[in-house]
């Protein structure tokens, strides 16, 4: 019954995240991004200065022996400049016969340290993040990252909170309508004086047409891309390799809903016997233009 | 004389990031002469205009306005310094972006459609009358 009122909760709260979205998107002039389909990995592209881009994404899997979990994570991107992106995440979960919580937040911000563009560009990232051992987010594996840790009651695991700084290089590249892109990520936990944690991102898309069709078309091929992504855990300072984490790998693919937000759908596969077996992700973004230009219009 | 010696290079290292950025006025002191020169292949394409407006529409809009007359501190890209340049030039402006004064790198749009945005940015340029008689040519 509490698992079947969690799930209600959940269902209620994702119904009217969806509806302020679809509220903010009617209100605003909306546009397209220029991101690749990727979940967990970072290209280079930031977002445009002025510009906000709200996203609702989720990953459902079930650890095994565990109960299936379902996150939702709300994120608001926003381009500060040409050469710096700022973000803020918020998370909660619920996992079936448990209950339904809010996990913590994270802040990230993103760096072009280059002015031009070049065959791999590098970017600089750094995020706080304040979450408990609940969170099931899933936006990065770093360090021994194991499904058990997922098989955690919510009572229990909400209990402990932490509280770390993630930094990621990012090394991307795009050539001939391809792009690739390698994360190197670097976590700590500031509450302990534990070990560095270490994880790895790839990612390689491309849309389906090069070039754009001259005709209006809700299903032309420029406005799907395809792609893959490998992540997973690198072990800790104290043992660094690929023994005892967990690793993922699967496809992606998104599509520009024409005239409205993009959505991005994609399936990972655990490669490991520490991974999930299968993390289902779904990601509904939507970019409005000039966000407080807008607003200042509006007063 | 220690101390004279740290102040003139403060002082230095202060004025070092003016000046570069005094000097860093225009984006097109920055493109090379490889790119200055390539060429557009979607020129004379049928379609090109009617296909960069749309992406126009999609990505540049929000910052150069609809009629691509610009909007607050966004430029207008109806202006001779636009206009007058070359195809090449336009294409790298895209690729590269200008981030310091806020024009984002579209490097990851493919290079058909930034060649067909670029298309679509310079038939701005022309009169609606010059525009009917490009196309009419291009039928030919």
């Amino acid at each position: 019954m509490r698992s079947l009122l969690g799930y209600a909760q959940a269902t209620v709260n994702i119904r009217h995240g969806l509806c302020c979205l679809v509220l903010i998107f009617l209100l605003q002039g909306v546009c397209f991004s220029q991101e690749p389909p990727y979940f967990v990995t970072y290209s280079q592209v930031l977002e445009e200065p002025g510009n906000l881009e709200l996203a609702l994404r989720s990953a459902v899997g079930t650890p095994q022996y565990g109960n299936q979990f379902r996150s939702a994570t709300l994120e608001l991107e926003y381009g500060a400049t040409g050469w710096w992106t700022t973000e803020v995440y918020l998370s909660g979960q619920n996992t079936a016969n448990d209950s339904t919580i809010f996990t913590g937040y994270r802040w990230e911000n993103r760096f072009r340290p280059l002015p031009r563009e070049h065959f791999i560009n590098p970017v600089l990232y750094v995020e706080y993040e304040n979450l408990n051992e609940a969170d099931r987010s899933l936006l990065e594996v770093v360090g021994n990252d194991n499904q058990a840790d997922l098989r955690v009651p919510n009572s229990e695991a909400r209990q402990e909170t932490e509280r770390s700084l993630e930094t990621k290089l990012i090394l991307s590249s795009n050539f001939r309508g391809w792009n690739v892109s390698e994360n190197f990520i670097a976590e700590k936990d500031l509450n302990e004086s534990g070990p560095w944690e270490f994880g790895y991102a790839l990612g390689a898309s491309r849309p389906l047409a090069l070039a754009a069709s001259a005709k209006e078309c809700a299903f032309c091929r420029e406005r799907f891309m395809v792609g893959a992504e490998l992540y997973g855990g690198l072990g800790t300072t104290d043992g660094f390799g690929l023994k005892s984490t967990s690793q993922y790998a699967g496809p992606t693919i998104s599509y520009d809903i024409p005239k409205g937000p993009t959505a991005t759908f994609g399936v990972n596969f655990g490669l490991t016997d520490n991974s999930v077996g299968t993390i289902y992700r779904f990601k509904l973004s939507y970019e409005i233009e000039q966000v407080f230009r807008s607003f200042k219009r509006a007063q | 004389m220690r101390s004279q010696l740290r102040r003139y290079c403060a002082l230095l290292l202060l004025a070092t990031p003016v000046v570069l950025w005094a000097t860093d006025q225009s984006w097109k002191n920055h493109v090379s002469e490889s790119d200055r020169s390539r060429t557009n292949p979607y020129t004379s394409h049928p379609d090109a205009v009617a296909a960069g407006a749309r992406v126009f529409a999609d990505h540049c809009a929000k910052c150069h306005g609809v009629d691509a007359l610009g909007n607050g501190k966004r430029p207008s890209l109806r202006t001779p310094e636009v206009q007058e340049a070359k195809d090449g030039e336009l294409f790298w402006l895209l690729k590269n972006g200008f981030l310091r004064r806020g024009m984002p790198s579209w490097s990851s749009l493919p290079e058909p459609t930034r060649w067909q945005v670029v298309t679509y940015v310079k038939s701005l340029g022309l009169s609606s009358e010059d525009h009917s008689s490009e196309r009419k040519d291009n039928r030919k």
